[in-house]
């Protein structure tokens, strides 16, 4: 069992008045894909803004490598090596692509085989490559967003729903990248509504309900427990595939 | 590859208000007159709006006391162009920059530093709380202004320009006023550089991008507050600029100056769509082309008539010309 790369402890968020993680408890290890998965509402998203420290964690510890981030800042996170692709995808929409990208690669200009090797997978970032990022369509942002998570080399992704609203053609490409990504240098946090594209790409599972990780695991044995699917995400047969 | 479509139906409205104004004057010669008095006008507010729009769009901060930092700029200005009196009343058009020059960068350099104080001081307390911003930000120019008097005494400092930029430029029957044209070409100058700072410098890129969204700026590393304070020095900066401009254009200088320009210079902003510095230079120059051609069709609407064009464009585009895409 590899050394997890990220680890939550006890994590409690509180937003306002709301107490939206009630104590979660995950590890993420280090080189896999693992799954973050459950109902609307069950704190997915609050999970991964609080180990970016967009939402700041009221109790509880969240280690990356081995060093405690709870109380780091979020830029000072992001260089650790950890990017985010929020839900809303928060691509610049008055930039065009070409800035969003060279933002995103903070050591410098971003390496020419990397953009190929994105281009490759991502072909409609290269023909609108001079076009404010606002004019692409839903699927584009959202390849923008994913390219810009990755355009250069990161230790931990963390993905919130990457496949909202995409056209399977592109989710093909979507899960090759993720495939590659995962073999190659990145360890990743995916959160995901779509358990047929979960299924497909994760080596581990961390389900949460009502702010608590309710269920950790490998994927492979998740996706072969109908009773256990149906108990935490409320899928029936016809939604496995 | 597909390249980005611009919206060129605001910028249209400038030339549209100048002919709509043409025969509404009459008089060629006045017309011309007029409109380079505009374009001069319009350009001194965007130098003092600039930087206010930025730090809006950057941090959703509302700075009330930015009229402080004109007013700062206008009375440093005043000082080092009085002390260096026999430099600006001398017929040498080298000795009159010598005392110009040095004026207008001492007021950006005290308006700076005052803006770095005041965002320690004063905003950074009220970061994301709009009504206390308001509050805080207006006792804070309420502040200066008392500042000022303790500092420079109760009375108006009159001044006077400096002898190369006095009179006009005659061409047949059209006169334009050195002063004029030296505002208008300090203003495009500033404008110039704003532009290819936003669009040619990674600075620029994430000044653009923190606008849009600051919270994602931060996640990909960026520490936007401190890109926060810069701006905020640099658009007080510039407004310690504008303010000198102005004095010299009004040739007085009251502690109620920044007071009295700030509400030209919200307009502009809300005109130009908050956070958009092409917004707010369109806007500058319809506010001064406006105040020119109204104040000298219908004095007694000149007050009243900013206020109708924003009420107009908001009608139009209720976020502004160019509106930047929020989060």
């Amino acid at each position: 069992m590899p050394e997890p790369l990220l680890s939550l402890r006890g994590v409690r968020t509180d937003i306002g008045r709301y107490h939206i993680l009630h104590g979660v408890d995950f590890d993420v290890a280090e080189g896999g894909l693992t799954m973050l998965l459950g109902r609307n509402g069950a704190g997915k998203t609050t999970t991964l803004r609080t180990i970016m420290g967009m939402w700041r964690a009221a109790a509880g510890e969240i280690l990356f490598a081995g060093r405690d981030i709870t109380r780091l800042a979020t830029p000072d996170i992001a260089r650790l090596g950890i990017a985010y692709v929020p839900e809303s995808m928060a691509i610049f929409a008055d930039l065009t692509v070409q800035e969003n990208l060279i933002l995103a690669a903070r050591s410098g200009p971003p390496d020419a085989r990397r953009l190929d090797w994105i281009f490759a997978r991502f072909e409609a970032l290269k023909r609108f490559w001079q076009l404010p990022a606002g004019h692409l369509s839903g699927g584009q942002k959202q390849m923008l967003a994913v390219a810009r998570a990755i355009v250069e080399p990161r230790r931990l992704l963390l993905i919130d729903e990457p496949t909202k609203g995409l056209a399977p053609a592109i989710i093909a490409n979507m899960i090759a990248a993720f495939r590659e990504l995962k073999d190659g240098e990145a360890t990743l946090l995916v959160v995901e509504q779509n358990f047929a594209f979960a299924r497909q790409l994760g080596d581990s599972v961390a389900v949460m309900d009502d702010g608590k990780v309710a269920h950790t695991g490998a994927m492979a044995d998740f996706a072969g427990d109908p009773a256990l699917q149906q108990h935490l995400l409320g899928l029936g047969m016809g939604e496995h595939q | 590859m597909k390249t980005m479509k611009r919206d060129w139906l605001p910028l249209l409205l400038i030339p549209v208000l100048a002919v709509v104004a043409l025969p509404l004057v009459g008089s060629p010669a006045s017309w011309v007159t007029l409109t380079v008095a505009g374009l001069a006008m319009g350009l001194m507010i965007f130098v003092m709006a600039s930087g206010l729009t930025l730090t809006f769009g950057l941090m959703d901060v509302l700075n009330f006391g930015h009229g402080a930092f004109i007013a700062v700029g206008a009375f440093v200005a005043a000082s080092v162009m009085l002390a260096l009196g026999s430099w600006m009343q001398a017929d040498s058009l080298w000795l009159n920059l010598a005392a110009f020059l040095p004026a207008v960068l001492a007021a950006m350099a005290v308006s700076g530093a005052l803006g770095l104080v005041f965002e320690r001081v004063i905003v950074q307390p009220v970061y994301g709380q709009h009504l206390k911003q308001i509050l805080v930000t207006t006792g804070g120019l309420i502040v200066a202004e008392q500042l000022l008097k303790l500092v420079w005494g109760p009375e108006q400092i009159t001044l006077t320009r400096p002898t190369a930029l006095r009179g006009a430029f005659l061409l047949g029957d059209i006169a334009i006023e050195k002063y004029r044209l030296l505002a208008v070409v300090i203003g495009l100058l500033v404008f110039a550089a704003l532009a290819l700072t936003l669009n040619r410098t990674r600075v620029g890129l994430l000044i653009r991008a923190g606008v849009e969204n600051g919270e994602m700026v931060e996640a990909l590393g960026y520490r936007i507050r401190r890109l926060f304070v810069g701006v905020f020095v640099a658009g007080s900066a510039l407004a310690g600029l504008g303010g000198a401009m102005w004095g010299l254009y009004q040739e007085t200088v009251t502690a109620a100056i920044g007071a009295q320009v700030i509400v030209l210079v919200f307009i502009v902003i809300i005109i130009g769509g908050l956070g958009s510095v092409g917004g707010c230079f369109v806007g500058a120059l319809l506010v001064g082309l406006t105040a020119n051609y109204v104040g000298f069709l219908a004095p007694k609407m000149a007050l009243g008539s900013n206020i109708l064009l924003m009420a107009i464009i908001l009608l139009w585009r209720p976020q502004g010309l160019f509106p930047v895409a929020k989060r």
